[in-house]
């Protein structure tokens, strides 16, 4: 009996050791290795790099990692910017790779939970030495996941608009800085629509720090703040709400609710005989996919902020809407964060060709300025920050579930996460 | 309940110090990255141990040590998010428009009072609400279910206080603990190698508790609470105690899960995180020690190599694993050995009886009920 | 006035979404014992049969009869997840009778396995559900007092839902055998009674209705893969506030946190209304350790 414990535990314990092994050397090799450079290891990019990005010489591929949640509940969007990701590698292999390699995507499941990104960003980073992750969604996500790319010098590439108020050496963003979102959407609904606004959001960071700026900004634009609620996530019943929203009588809604509760939200906004005609909304993560999940009958008339729209009309936009068409079903659609996940992969590619390296320093080094015919127009990366150039548009959802373009800025904004060039908004941060 | 037969003891004994064995040489042939996977386990063979102190000998089935958990994770936090930011505003703060750090952050700023509040704090909220449930006799699966309540309430909480908990984000971006930096190889392995030995005292004192007349008590609060009290024990505070116990080492496990993950967040306080917990103890084996450092290990590994190989189908070898492990192995995995055996009892009935079903179901039943 | 009304009524109509959700989970784990961790799941197969019915019909039946779907919904949605229900106890259930805990685990091992189901079935987004026409609007009363058709449908098929549980239960065959078996499955076994049959059908009854509360979830919320995870817990809450074994505790307890809910929703926020109102909960067990209305059954005995 007693043979048999130990038999079963020692096969478990080799079973893993081989499959969690990997590469040789211990843990303790990289002690003996780096203690005497201890005292230094506060900026640890030198020694990182060392250790993390040397994968060029292993072989006829460049691995690249691909990290979004696969499973639990932000798979409802995240999956298709990996199928996206996935798409933009395949092009550019079958147009002969980058550097003349071509691209082998190593997938990991973030499975929508904080600490399991982060482990899964190490093993990408340390275990398989990928050149560069495209990835995560949430802003709890790239925030957990910031600090194993700094440590470790890694490299990736965030495909969602965001707060702002951030600017990783080791990240670029390829969503919209709140000043390529929010700020112009704020200003166009306070033209065009009234002064009093009611901030909607779901409870978490996105919602309460756009909200931040936004009260700031209604602040300087002499508008009133009727309202401001934040509800749990997977909060599903919007009555209440409803009803608080009807007793403020707001000119529009700012709405950063996310995911399933934009879907309770807006079919019990109808249910209410509510229309946008009485009090208009407009959301800012609700894209096309959502649209769909939602039900095009119960979104007819409201308003979206993005960079991006299916119907933006650009050449390289019908050939990136078929081509996803074709690889994932007629009836799937392309949204702003699908189209920057494709972004992202292609201006990695443009900077690893410019540097004629993938080390990331080079890369990081060369990616400035570079410029890239997305389907949302010309995109540029500002060397300063790590964001992009990127036109703003607005628009309203059609009965067809697509979003037809109402507004739109001339041309590409110059990204500025910090907000540093609106002075409402010197309070927010200190950098 | 069957009484131990002193040969069982010694050999799951022997299964614990082969696996404080593994763990302790596992730095020298795994790298940096694997270790500190390793060390996070450790953290929740830890909580797994403390659980295990109150399901598995005591019958109580906690939905909510996520709690502990993490008010122990939350307090080591603290004290690192203001290491970072030099004892100055954390960047949280700053872009949700504080002004001033809040007084309860402040002491924080001293490690060890950090440290103490990791315990303490889970301490005095598993008394409180320990006193008031158990002394108000809520047993069985209202407690589950009240403690599901807790963990619901606890990471509504932290994700609604942005301005003083971080949100939904948690709190992540340490620097250094101690004044060493977090990331440099020589830390990393000076925490695993503190989370090992703080297992194994933990080990030990549950060990010494189940060894002496409480454990035993606490099985019999198990086996049948009225009839314990009936024989004079205040069952009450013996449930306390116990509650407060395993509160304290999820706390501490907490505090060590922070230092070597670097991240904490609501997502590891809610629901599911709890409901894991007590999976580890089931799959590993309840009502024994070495069942939940088992279960912890094993779960936690068999989790990241699916979920490496199959990043998208791992969910279901999760879920056949857990379904397969409690059916056909009540016992958990430190029961393995009495599989052969209970094939043979098996083929044995078969042959001898062809029982009607409802007879056969009702003995089935009795079977589960002396598990 | 007019705001009070309104709010009264969206409290009785979260009830009955609630009451309609719990449903089924007051018989598979307030009489049977079951922690059904799935439970939430079967709520997701409802919708996504729902789904399903809503594509046929507007892809293969004229536009004039779409409006009917909602009733071959509601059927098969019943069916479907009453089916699942069905062989999932045959297969796994039956083993578990007696053993909570483990109930509660193998459950949630097949709720994970339901959830990458659904995702390898019908992708990982969310699928949009057209609510029938007639339930568009709302009923009228005065300036803010309107009251959404959809809700007093789904109030309407609580309330049948309510009353057919209780018909099946106090005035059949079936139900008496159900009683029976759970109150003491021995003695009902040693007088004829099939007992595994009946737990079989009872597990089927209580994931139908929870596939049914699936079908009328997809015209008031989201459905996607993770659907059930939204409603779990606060079905756990109203069985186990109203008395796990008692149908009409559930009622009480779907009225309880309904009604409280959405009043602290409307003072405080949100976020705080859900807290406060399970600290209510862990209150109220206080005073009634087994809930509300403490039934007497033997299968939650330890």
């Amino acid at each position: 009996m007693k043979k048999m414990n130990r038999v079963a535990s020692a096969v478990m314990a080799v079973a893993m050791a081989f499959s969690l092994a990997g590469c040789s050397g211990g843990a303790m090799s990289e002690v003996s290795g780096s203690s005497a450079s201890a005292e230094t290891e506060s900026k640890t990019s030198e020694s990182g790099s060392e250790q993390a990005s040397t994968p060029e010489s292993s072989g006829d591929t460049i691995k690249v990692g691909i990290l979004h949640s696969l499973s639990g509940t932000m798979a409802i969007s995240e999956t298709s910017v990996k199928d996206a990701e996935l798409l933009a590698i395949k092009e550019i292999n079958e147009a002969g790779g980058v550097l003349g390699k071509q691209l082998e995507p190593v997938v990991e499941d973030g499975a929508s939970d904080n600490a399991t990104f982060k482990e899964k960003a190490e093993k990408l980073l340390l275990n398989d030495k990928v050149a560069t992750v495209f990835g995560c969604w949430t802003s709890a996500s790239r925030k957990a996941v910031l600090p194993t790319f700094e440590s470790n010098n890694g490299l990736l590439w965030y495909p969602v608009q965001y707060e702002g108020m951030e600017s990783s050496p080791n990240i670029f963003y390829v969503g919209a800085a709140p000043n390529q979102q929010i700020v112009p959407a704020i200003e166009y609904m306070s033209e065009n629509y009234g002064k009093k606004v009611f901030l909607l959001g779901s409870d978490y960071v996105f919602p309460r720090t756009a909200n931040e700026i936004v009260k700031k900004q209604a602040e300087a634009l002499g508008m009133e703040v009727v309202g401001e609620e934040y509800t749990p996530m997977g909060h599903t019943d919007y009555t209440t709400i409803i009803s608080k929203i009807q007793q403020a009588q707001p000119d529009f809604i700012f709405n950063t609710l996310n995911g399933d509760s934009n879907v309770a939200f807006f079919k019990q906004y109808k249910d209410a005989g509510l229309t946008p005609d009485q009090i208009q909304t407009l959301s800012v993560s609700i894209a096309e996919e959502e649209v769909a999940g939602i039900g095009a009958s119960y979104l007819e008339g409201h308003l979206t902020a993005w960079n991006y729209y299916e119907t933006t009309d650009t050449p390289e936009n019908e050939k990136f809407v078929e081509a996803y068409k074709a690889e994932y079903g007629e009836d799937r659609v392309t949204d702003d964060p699908i189209e920057a996940g494709y972004d992202a992969v292609y201006l990695w590619a443009k900077a690893v060709e410019k540097a004629g390296s993938i080390d990331v320093d080079k890369v990081k080094e060369a990616a400035g300025g570079i410029e890239f015919s997305a389907p949302e127009g010309t995109i540029t990366i500002d060397g300063d920050n790590q964001h992009m150039y990127k036109p703003v548009r607005i628009g309203k959802i059609n009965a067809d579930g697509l979003i037809d373009e109402v507004w739109s800025t001339d041309e590409a904004v110059k990204p500025d996460p910090y907000l540093s060039t609106y002075e409402w908004a010197s309070g927010l941060s200190t950098q | 309940m069957k009484p131990r037969p002193a040969m069982k003891i010694k050999g799951t004994t022997i299964l614990v110090l082969l696996i404080f064995l593994f763990l302790g040489t596992l730095p020298f042939y795994m790298p940096m990255f694997r270790v500190s996977l390793f060390g996070k386990y450790m953290c929740f063979a830890i909580v797994a141990l403390g659980l295990d102190m109150i399901w598995g000998y005591t019958g109580i089935l906690s939905l909510g040590h996520g709690v502990y958990f993490g008010l122990g994770a939350y307090c080591m936090a603290m004290y690192l998010k203001l290491e970072a930011s030099g004892g100055a505003l954390p960047d949280f703060m700053q872009w949700t428009g504080m002004s001033a750090l809040p007084t309860f952050w402040k002491p924080f700023v001293n490690p060890v009072f950090a440290i103490a509040m990791a315990i303490l704090v889970p301490m005095a909220l598993a008394i409180l609400i320990g006193y008031l449930t158990f002394l108000n006799k809520i047993r069985g699966v209202y407690f589950s279910i009240l403690s599901q309540a807790m963990a619901m309430i606890m990471s509504t909480l932290l994700i609604g206080s942005q301005a003083y908990t971080g949100g939904s984000n948690g709190l992540t971006d340490f620097k250094t603990i101690f004044g060493k930096s977090i990331n440099s190889p020589i830390t990393k392995i000076q925490m695993f190698y503190a989370t090992l030995i703080a297992l194994v005292l933990i080990y030990g004192v549950c060990r010494f508790l189940t060894g002496r007349r409480v454990g035993r008590v606490l099985i019999a609060i198990r086996d049948g609470e009225n009839r314990a009290g009936f024989a004079g024990y205040n069952t009450a505070s013996y449930k306390v105690f116990v509650y407060a116990l395993s509160a304290v080492i999820a706390g501490i496990a907490g505090a060590l899960y922070v230092g070597q993950v670097g991240i904490i967040s609501p997502n590891e306080v809610g629901i599911t995180p709890s409901v894991e917990m007590i999976i580890w103890v089931a799959i590993g084996g309840k009502g024994t020690l070495a069942g939940p450092i088992l279960g912890a290990l094993a779960v936690n590994g068999f989790k990241t190599i699916a979920s490496e190989n199959f990043p998208e189908l791992w969910s279901y070898f999760i879920g056949v694993l857990f379904v397969v492990v409690i059916l056909w192995l009540p016992g958990g995995f430190v029961s393995l050995k009495e599989v052969p055996g209970r094939i043979r009892h098996v083929i044995e009935v078969r042959k001898n009886e062809k029982p009607r079903e409802t007879e056969n179901f009702v003995s089935e039943e009795k079977q589960s009920r002396a598990h | 006035m007019e705001l009070f009304l309104m709010q009264l009524f969206n409290g009785i109509s979260v009830s009955s979404i609630l009451l309609l959700a719990a449903l089924g989970l007051a018989i598979t784990f307030g009489l049977m014992g079951v922690i059904n961790m799935a439970h939430g799941e079967f709520i997701m197969i409802g919708a996504y049969t729902a789904y399903v019915v809503q594509n046929f019909f507007k892809k293969y039946l004229p536009a004039s009869v779409f409006d009917s779907y909602c009733i071959v919904a509601i059927l098969l949605s019943f069916l479907v997840a009453g089916f699942c229900g069905l062989i999932l106890e045959k297969l796994i259930i039956r083993k578990l009778y007696g053993r909570a805990a483990d109930s509660l685990l193998v459950t949630w091992g097949i709720s994970l396995i339901l959830q990458q189901g659904a995702r390898s079935i019908f992708g990982s987004p969310n699928v949009g559900v057209e609510a029938p026409s007639f339930l568009e609007n709302s009923l009228k009363i005065s300036g803010m007092l309107a009251l959404p058709y959809k809700r007093l449908f789904i109030l309407l098929i609580a309330v049948i839902c309510l009353l057919g549980v209780y018909a099946l239960m106090f005035k059949t065959r079936q139900g008496r055998n159900i009683r029976a078996v759970m109150q003491n499955r021995n003695m009902a076994a040693s007088l004829g009674v099939n007992t595994s049959r009946v737990d079989a059908s009872t597990f089927a009854i209580g994931s139908g209705l929870a596939g049914l509360a699936g079908c009328a979830l997809t015209w008031i919320g989201a459905i996607g893969p993770t659907l059930g995870t939204n409603y779990i817990v606060d079905t756990f809450m109203t069985v186990v506030v109203g008395g796990a074994g008692s149908i009409i505790g559930s009622v009480f307890g779907a009225g309880f946190i309904g009604v409280g809910e959405t009043a602290f929703e409307f003072m405080t926020t949100a976020s705080m209304g859900k807290v406060l109102i399970f600290v209510c909960v862990i209150i109220l067990l206080q005073f009634r350790p087994k809930g509300i209305f403490a039934v007497h059954t033997r299968s939650l005995e330890d």
